[in-house]
């Protein structure tokens, strides 16, 4: 940062910082880094170090070295569906709610009739919790009982939403893409009522078409309310737990690596480091994309 | 888990704002009240315990009829006793179960309630109960099967038992009587019943297994039916191979009954079974005595049935009932219980709920189970109670459930799984008993 001029980094030392500032400084710097590191770092570390051991919670903690992560990946039938639902949900999010939310916000924008119902309407669902849309998802899905299976009507052979294995995936992506679609739209709304509209009416004198005005102006201008709807798809993604819990405790083709986390260490299992090693394949998961979009923020600053 | 992400973890530059001093002492106040408050929390669950005559303790009877039924069995314990009063946390029944480990490490309460077999006996092997074998010897009433399930590893008995509620394979009596049906007492005449009943257009028998343990009543039955109760004691174990033959007939006895359970069963309740089971959609069902009795409306309590798991293997009969039975226990972290007065208390209480007489007035506001005491009074009980005396007091041998009687986690990240996978994929019995046998001897492997 260079608001601290050339003339004034030659006096430095105590005077320029009085007592009073250093406590300041100390006590407002200080408290932070503690926390932080009580909260994040500290239990951070705490699992990747429980995740060398076998300990149930009341005993004494056994050093297993690499076992826990032997056994995750060869031996744990759950694994490797759970990572790739984790997978898919970040593609379905990212590669058909997150483009959908774009698309109703610029229909929106565009001053569609009863814009203001639609924009209520498609950013309600966002304001209810997971657990509560999973809820919803029941009433509707479910088979004997279900919304769903009533309007279809068939009563021979209903289709079991969710509790088929292979189908029950998509319809809780589908609840979840309903409440993800709302938000992303409403931050593209946001984004696109800043986009300066002379920039438009310049390309449309220099004959862009309407396509190409978006693509190429009205979409790179909206570049930090991509970034913002980039991280917050990953978090969604990487953090998704409530939905599937409130459903079937994520089991049965509902695994994701949240659930196992929870299965493992809460409740009465308590196969602490074991569910301590799922938790640091998680960490190194979400780190992967923390280091790519860190790299590109710091590139984008010296950019500027 | 490790680490959680919120929306207000984005860092400052990517909303364009620099964080202000506000902000960040709002995150700090936001951030100290985090860390004070569980430990704010904790020390509110510290019970009182001078006195020496209040007694805390833990209940996991959530549901509104136990709750009231419970209710009224400590009052009629403070009426009687000079001076001693319990005072009742009741917390969730899901939540007091997974919560059941660092419950009793932390700050348990003096008495609570749980279950008995290895269930119990975990938690007597890692020191976290009381030796209550002086209390047993002044016990009366109880059966020898209901003290091998009351006593740890270590030949101590740890559980005073209330009552229990036994499986058995649940129908109505109208429709039964209406179609000329029969109780079968062999699996060929339970197959033919159910060919019966598909051919009638009901579903024969009722099924679920969304919750994860309901499915697990006809494994054992069909285990025990097949291998006897000394097999599926060592299966439960570990000390019996998954993959062995006898396993894999269990499976393929199961697999035979599927096509006559109601379809999809990994996405219904155990309330929607039981529910099609009153509507008269289905004919019959595995389950525990509650759980039909919960979903079926008082008038019509009367009509609901049982007859016993029938007979696969005639060397084993009908010999083994499954009746989990539930209790009270002292914990041995309780602080209160230091003092030799409160401990004096608290097993006063339990003597009094061992009594026949205390037993009654639990039962009186819920019928759906049944008294383990032999002195309680069954004259007020109903047709189905008495019936379930019946069951239970002739079986040779009284398994608890699957999840009761293996370890916690075990039960809850193998078997939960693997019998929805076969639930969903019958036909890879193989592959399934494979999975579960590499799992569990990792599992078994590790203290």
């Amino acid at each position: 940062m260079s608001f601290i001029s050339g003339r004034r980094t030659g006096r430095r030392g105590s005077r320029r910082f009085t007592r009073r500032d250093l406590v300041v400084l100390g006590a407002l710097l200080g408290i932070p880094v503690l926390l932080d590191i009580a909260i994040v770092w500290g239990p951070t570390l705490a699992s990747v170090v429980l995740s060398f051991t076998s300990w149930d919670g009341i005993g004494d903690i056994e050093w297993v070295g690499t076992r826990n992560y032997t056994n995750l990946f060869t031996n744990y039938p759950q694994f490797w569906p759970a990572a790739r639902h984790n997978l898919l949900w970040l593609a379905f999010l990212g590669l058909v709610a997150t483009p959908f939310g774009l698309l109703l916000a610029v229909l929106i924008d565009k001053g569609v009739r009863f814009s203001r119902f639609y924009q209520s309407t498609l950013y309600m669902p966002v304001v209810l919790s997971l657990a509560v849309v999973g809820f919803i998802a029941q009433l509707v899905f479910s088979r004997d009982q279900g919304a769903l299976n009533a309007i279809v009507g068939d009563t021979a052979s209903p289709t079991d939403w969710l509790g088929d294995p292979d189908l029950n995936i998509w319809m809780v992506l589908l609840a979840a893409a309903w409440r993800h679609t709302g938000y992303v739209m409403i931050l593209y709304l946001a984004g696109l009522k800043a986009v300066d509209t002379s920039l438009k009416e310049a390309a449309a004198i220099d004959g862009a078409s309407e396509t190409q005005t978006f693509f190429r102006i009205v979409f790179p201008t909206l570049r930090p309310v991509n970034v913002i709807v980039g991280v917050i798809t990953v978090i969604e993604s990487l953090r998704a737990f409530d939905i599937v819990y409130a459903v079937n405790h994520g089991r049965n083709g509902l695994e994701l690596l949240s659930v196992l986390v929870t299965d493992n260490i809460i409740g009465e299992a308590s196969r602490i480091g074991f569910g301590s090693a799922i938790a640091v394949v998680l960490l190194v998961v979400s780190l992967g994309f923390v280091v790519t979009y860190l790299v590109q923020e710091i590139r984008g600053e010296k950019d500027r | 888990m490790a680490h959680s992400y919120d929306r207000s973890d984005l860092p400052g530059s990517v909303t364009g704002h620099r964080m202000s001093r506000r902000t960040l002492l709002r995150g700090a106040a936001v951030g100290a009240g985090a860390v004070a408050l569980p430990a704010l929390l904790t020390a509110c669950g510290g019970g009182p315990g001078g006195d020496g005559k209040t007694i805390t303790l833990g209940s996991n009877a959530s549901d509104p009829i136990p709750k009231k039924a419970f209710s009224d069995a400590f009052k009629a314990y403070a009426g009687q006793s000079d001076g001693r009063k319990v005072n009742v946390n009741t917390v969730d029944h899901n939540t007091f179960q997974e919560n059941i480990n660092r419950y009793l490490q932390g700050k348990p309460d003096d008495v609570f309630m749980w279950f008995a077999g290895y269930r119990m006996q975990f938690f007597a092997k890692k020191g976290l109960l009381y030796d209550i074998s002086d209390n047993w010897e002044g016990y009366e009433g109880f059966s020898d099967a209901l003290k091998a399930q009351s006593t740890g590893e270590d030949g101590k008995q740890y559980l005073t038992p209330y009552y229990y509620y036994p499986w058995a394979v649940f129908h109505r009596k109208s429709l039964f009587a209406e179609r000329g049906y029969q109780a079968p007492r062999t699996l060929d005449e339970y197959v033919a019943l159910a060919k019966q009943m598909k051919k009638d257009k009901l579903d024969p028998i009722a099924f679920c297994d969304k919750d994860g343990w309901p499915a697990m009543g006809t494994f054992d039955y069909i285990n025990m039916r097949t291998n006897g109760y000394e097999f599926h004691k060592s299966l439960m174990a570990g000390e019996e191979a998954w993959t062995a033959k006898r396993v894999r007939e269990v499976f393929d006895t199961w697999r035979r009954l599927l096509p006559y359970c109601q379809q999809g069963a990994n996405g219904r309740t155990w309330q929607e079974a039981a529910t099609s089971l009153q509507k008269r959609d289905a004919g019959m069902a595995v389950f525990g005595l509650p759980h039909p009795g919960a979903q079926f409306p008082k008038a019509e309590q009367d009509d609901l049935d049982f007859f016993p798991f029938p007979v696969i293997n005639p060397e084993h009969g009908q010999d083994a009932v499954e009746a989990p039975i539930d209790g009270f226990l002292l914990a041995k972290k309780s602080k209160s219980l230091k003092n030799e007065k409160s401990l004096e208390s608290a097993k006063d209480l339990l003597k009094w709920l061992a009594t026949g007489k205390a037993e009654d007035i639990y039962l009186k506001s819920d019928p759906n189970n049944v008294a383990v005491n032999d002195r309680a009074d069954t004259s007020q009980y109903s047709a189905i109670q008495k019936k379930a005396v019946e069951l239970v007091s002739g079986a040779k041998q009284i398994s608890q459930f699957l999840d009761r009687d293996t370890r916690p986690d075990f039960a809850s990240t193998v078997m939960i799984q693997a019998i929805q996978k076969f639930i969903s994929s019958p036909n890879d019995v193989d592959g399934l008993v494979n999975d579960i046998e590499r799992q569990k001897k990792t599992i078994f492997a590790s203290d």
